[in-house]
């Protein structure tokens, strides 16, 4: 096994071009797991922590461009303001041990339908920055994520970024597991407001082979806030609603039986969190002015 | 592949590392500092937890490699001079400690802990040590060390 160590991100692309079964590594999270278990031997190890701009984020005509290293905590800590979906998905992840290791870009890198991290970015509409010696590209999140660990990264290509909106309004996200931390989802789900386009994202996690936006409940939801006038009058929203957003997320969902859950019950709960969360934003709404 | 880093305050040099190997083998294998255990080898138990440049890791999660010309605190880094750090005083008086395996963890994290929250709530405490666990000794006792060494730390 080779250990590549590139000291810049230039040297980082070259040595992924000249490796492609070189496995890249920032937090370790996932990748030790997988080599101190001896399930995988990879070539070669290609180091990312010394390249500096990886680690770094910033924020720029109301976009956050999140460095593919910068770590959990670092998202709950400096960045949670303006992502709280995200912020509140990063604080579910391991204990502060794994949180102060793990990053987003790694959630990416290994698209496991249970990253935490992911149904935040989908209902936020996020983009993957990735690079590779031929040049830059963007993906959308729901385009790079291609089914249970599968992503659309080539070869030669590195993951450098996500790129995603400033929230335009209350936002949550729940998770159910099996107990209170250090554990993987049943299964989870993002909803989010953009109270300046009039439109609400939902997103499940960890009840499919990749992550799902429930489109026809964000249809459906939208709809009746329209018709009722409820962005204007910032009124409550009828059980009856409640209840039928609820379900089609519910029916969105793609759940399997495994060892954590029954797929019944991750369909079950899904709902329940659609409808807790819905309430949630629209209280957060309610009660104050948009973001 | 040859190392070189800094272990408590310490430049160590290793020889013939393995590309694969993690941080904790290094310091349990090639440096003999026992301190750090190995359990899980999976993030799970926070045995091998280590300050890596400050920050609260799992040791059998970083590659050797990268703690290439880094700074690494163990449990037995904690101490200074003969005494234990106060944060063990606790832990020993509360009886903490029971096979102690999953002890110098809980040093080390608790000493994190108390490092940005010098005060912390039960609820805080169970948040920050939820990385480690303990097969024997049960958590009250564990509480009641935190919160001992709290107020020690501060006096």
């Amino acid at each position: 096994m080779e250990f590549l160590q590139p000291a810049t991100w230039h040297e980082a692309l070259e040595a992924r071009a000249e490796h492609p079964e070189a496995r890249p590594i920032f937090g370790g999270t996932d990748v030790m797991v997988e080599l101190n278990f001896d399930r995988d031997r990879p070539g070669a190890l290609l180091d990312l922590t010394r390249v500096p701009e990886l680690s770094e984020w910033g924020e720029e005509d109301g976009m956050v461009r999140i460095g593919a290293g910068v770590s959990y905590a670092r998202i709950i800590e400096e960045v949670g303001g303006r992502l709280p979906a995200l912020a509140m998905a990063s604080r579910t992840v391991g204990s502060p041990q794994i949180r102060n290791r793990g990053t987003v870009g790694g959630n990416l890198g290994t698209s496991s339908p249970a990253g935490d991290s992911l149904p935040p970015l989908y209902a936020a509409g996020a983009e993957v920055e990735v690079c590779s010696v031929r040049g830059v590209r963007r993906v959308s999140v729901e385009e790079f994520v291609r089914g249970p660990k599968r992503n659309a990264l080539a070869g030669d290509e590195l993951i450098s970024a996500v790129v995603v909106p400033v929230a335009r309004g209350p936002e949550q996200f729940s998770k159910i597991g099996t107990r209170n931390a250090m554990v993987i989802a049943v299964c989870s789900l993002a909803v989010s407001l953009d109270v300046e386009r009039r439109k609400v994202r939902a997103c499940i996690g960890s009840a499919g082979p990749t992550p799902i936006r429930a489109r026809e409940a964000e249809g459906f939801i939208e709809g009746v806030l329209d018709e009722e006038g409820l962005w204007e009058s910032r009124g409550e929203i009828g059980e009856e609603t409640l209840g039928r957003f609820a379900e089609l997320v519910r029916e969105a969902a793609r759940p399997i039986d495994d060892v954590r859950s029954t797929a019944e019950y991750r369909r079950h709960a899904v709902g329940v969190l659609a409808r807790r969360e819905l309430v949630w934003v629209w209280q957060e709404y309610r009660g104050g002015e948009a973001r | 592949m040859r190392l070189r880093l800094e272990v408590n305050g310490e430049v160590r040099e290793v020889e013939g590392v393995w590309e694969g190997e993690s941080l904790l083998y290094v310091l349990r294998e090639r440096l003999g500092l026992y301190g750090s255990k190995n359990a899980c080898e999976q993030g799970e138990c926070g045995s091998c937890s280590v300050y890596l440049d400050g920050v609260l890791v799992c040791s059998c999660l970083v590659a050797a490699g990268q703690a290439e010309g880094r700074e690494v605190v163990t449990v037995e880094g904690l101490a200074e001079g003969e005494g234990l750090h106060p944060v063990q005083e606790a832990f020993v008086e509360a009886g903490a400690v029971q096979c102690g395996f999953c002890t110098p963890g809980f040093v080390v994290a608790t000493h994190d802990l108390l490092s940005r929250n010098p005060e912390p709530t039960d609820a805080e405490i169970r948040e920050a040590l939820a990385g480690n666990l303990c097969r024997c000794t049960g958590y009250e006792k564990i509480l009641d060390a935190v919160h001992r060494a709290a107020e020690r730390v501060r006096v």
